[in-house]
């Protein structure tokens, strides 16, 4: 398994004290993305689905540990990857496929699709189909919360690919000059779309957030209480008016780029892909740890497992019933 | 214009004194408003627009930013989504090149995109026009490029009159406005009431009323129109100049009506001419006048070349009154 920098990783023996309600519902929340993303698959293998989506399965540990430390009117930005951001945050699986279907009753009324589901309700500023794009409206929320010292804090999901975009190391440079209570978040799963990050990414990633003074620590992204206690942590600090932090989650994709990238042998081995399922999963982990340390049972979370599976199973059916918007929609909204 | 008669007390502005008194109002009326963009705060921006700003308002409303026009304006999107109403200056419209992403694929479509959930107001104010002798890559007039995306809307004031009034309207609006200001207007003195008054986005204005022929024209373009005007009533035509003031909403009624009045037709803008304003704006008079026109509408705009430096060759590239006028008596056959 590679980890993204060679300098130590924040680990689970930092957790703060989580309640098992806590604990229960970040299981809860793991597995429903977990499940979203395998319904959404088979959505799109169906052809029920118009265009593409881009799957989140493998990375569950990092938006549900970040999540679970945000307060509802907290913000997040997301990204092309961003299912796992929205159910995190708080979105309702039901509308959130009628969204990837197109369809009246979807987050967007189907305008925006799987790269764009936003919910002022949760907070959610929306998921960015450009990489990097969200970078300036997370730093501008960020900055909105500061002048109205409302309290808010903005977490900034991004993945690894975004560190190749100019606009990331302007709004934190900003964001470190003002103290915005910002959260850059990466998601490193290793690969731009096609490519290694190793070919994209010269140097430390940490080193970068770092020459701004912001403070930066790296995570296993699999371990969803470590994502948890550290995140809390920068939180905190942000919360209390001292400023961004970086966080590089280290992660793993277990699908393609999108759906449709199914023969993935020419950038990544299936080995590589197998041993980061069956040794690294984040669910299956956080699973053992919760009936090792007798917080859980396996009926337990079986029973969680079974509710999930309904409430997916009646989401989409509602998403599949639902009607498309009607024509005369397709100029509104245009202009506020 | 108001009607002097009345109580209102006038004075002269020049054009750069009128956007900061626009500014100022907002700010104290709305404690939202506040300012983003480089050298904004103790140097006013290099053309002074803003001298004073931060002295009254203090540092955390009219903010300093690095030279990072895509950061900069992002935050602007983004805390506009979340309860301020930015007004983000980017110096030279040229520069619009460095922040399309933020303003075309972000701020246009946030609230189409969102199902009408989130709202954008934020206005971006930037400059526009040559004859500055700045050469290439600081003089071009590029407001085409946002009246083609839906989601913004774009404003090109012509007066101190329009740039107070017009601004005041884009900055209550909830929809991302891009504010256009020729850096060759900000000493155009024009009279300003002291009372209050806004000018809604999408209302068009004429500034010279004739029968015999209209010429449409924006910004700048505007004074030359009006100095084309005065030669042609010399050669007995007598000619309408109309200020569309927003490229988009468009006022396509007071266009029409004026070209099925005077069957003639000039479009005059200082964008480049090849797939510029003038070509859409002639196309909707052309649409909606054509059986009450005598000749195709004309349309000039600047050539087809990046803006030289050297001043007898940058002179040539802008529309000019002569090039007006001899257009004008041309197309009415006199």
């Amino acid at each position: 398994m590679s980890t993204a920098t060679q300098r130590p990783q924040s680990n689970a023996a930092a957790s703060l004290q989580l309640s098992k309600d806590q604990l229960l519902r970040m299981y809860h929340r793991m597995y429903s993305i977990r499940q979203f993303e395998e319904h959404a698959n088979d959505l799109y293998l169906r052809a029920l689905m118009p265009g593409l989506t881009h799957l989140y399965e493998g990375e569950e540990a990092v938006a549900v540990g970040i999540c679970e430390a945000l307060r509802p009117d907290d913000y997040i930005t997301s990204t092309h990857r961003g299912h796992g951001h929205c159910l995190a945050k708080g979105a309702k699986p039901d509308r959130m496929f009628a969204e990837l279907l197109g369809k009246e009753a979807g987050y967007c009324r189907g305008k925006g699709g799987s790269m764009h589901i936003a919910d002022p309700a949760t907070g959610n500023l929306g998921a960015n189909a450009i990489v990097g794009g969200s970078t300036g409206i997370a730093t501008g929320a960020a900055f909105a919360a500061k002048q109205l010292g409302n309290g808010r804090v903005c977490v900034c999901f991004f993945g690894e690919g975004a560190l190749g975009q100019g606009v990331l190391y302007e709004v934190m440079n900003m964001a470190q000059l003002w103290k915005l209570p910002v959260i850059y978040t990466c998601e490193n799963n290793m690969y731009n779309e096609y490519t290694h990050y190793s070919e994209t990414t010269a140097g430390e990633v940490l080193a970068r957030p770092a020459a701004f003074g912001i403070p930066a620590e790296s995570v296993d992204g699999q371990d969803v209480r470590a994502v948890n206690a550290v995140a809390s942590r920068m939180i905190a600090r942000a919360r209390a008016g001292e400023g961004p932090s970086f966080l590089l989650c280290n992660t793993y994709r277990y699908r393609g780029h999108h759906v449709g990238d199914i023969n993935r042998e020419y950038y990544r081995a299936k080995q590589e892909e197998q041993r980061w399922s069956t040794e690294r999963d984040p669910i299956k982990l956080f699973a053992d740890w919760l009936i090792q340390q007798k917080l859980s049972g396996s009926a337990e979370l079986e029973r969680i497992q079974s509710e999930v599976d309904a409430e997916m199973k009646a989401a989409v059916e509602f998403a599949i019933a639902s009607p498309y918007p009607p024509i005369n929609q397709v100029d509104q909204d245009v202009y506020a | 214009m108001p009607n002097t008669a009345t109580q209102t007390e006038v004075r002269e502005l020049t054009f750069a004194e009128a956007i900061r008194e626009a500014l100022a109002e907002e700010m104290r009326r709305d404690p939202r408003v506040c300012i983003l963009g480089e050298d904004v705060a103790e140097a006013g921006t290099p053309f002074k627009v803003l001298s004073g700003l931060v002295e009254e308002f203090g540092k955390q409303r009219v903010m300093d930013t690095p030279i990072s026009e895509p950061g900069f304006t992002g935050i602007g999107v983004g805390a506009a989504m979340t309860g301020l109403r930015p007004v983000v200056d980017i110096m030279f419209g040229d520069f619009l090149t460095l922040i399309m992403d933020q303003i075309v694929n972000q701020a246009a479509k946030i609230h189409y995109m969102s199902g009408g959930t989130w709202k954008v107001p934020m206005v971006l104010r930037t400059t526009m026009g040559a004859s500055r002798r700045s050469a290439a890559q600081h003089s071009q007039s590029l407001h085409a490029w946002p009246s083609h995306i839906p989601g913004l809307k774009v404003v090109l004031p012509s007066t101190p009159y329009d740039a107070k009034g017009l601004l005041k309207s884009a900055i209550r609006d909830d929809n991302p406005v891009i504010f256009f200001e020729d850096k060759m207007m900000y000493r155009l003195k024009g009279p300003v009431p002291t009372e209050e008054y806004t000018i809604p986005l999408g209302v068009a204005d004429i500034k010279r009323e004739g029968s015999d022929i209209t010429l449409v024209a924006t910004s700048s373009m505007v004074q030359v129109a009006l100095g084309a005007a005065k030669m042609l009533e010399e050669s007995g035509i007598s000619a309408e100049v109309i200020d569309p003031r927003t490229m988009w909403p468009l006022d396509e009624k007071t266009l029409i009506e004026s070209a099925k009045k005077t069957s003639h037709v000039i479009v005059i803008d200082e964008g480049y001419y090849r797939y510029g304003v003038t070509a859409e704006i002639a196309s909707v008079i052309a649409e909606g006048a054509f059986y009450n026109l005598d000749g195709p509408v004309k349309r000039i705009g600047a050539m087809h070349v990046p803006i030289p430096f050297s001043p007898p060759l940058e002179d040539a590239t802008i529309p000019s009154e002569q090039q007006v006028a001899e257009a004008a008596r041309e197309l009415c056959g006199k």
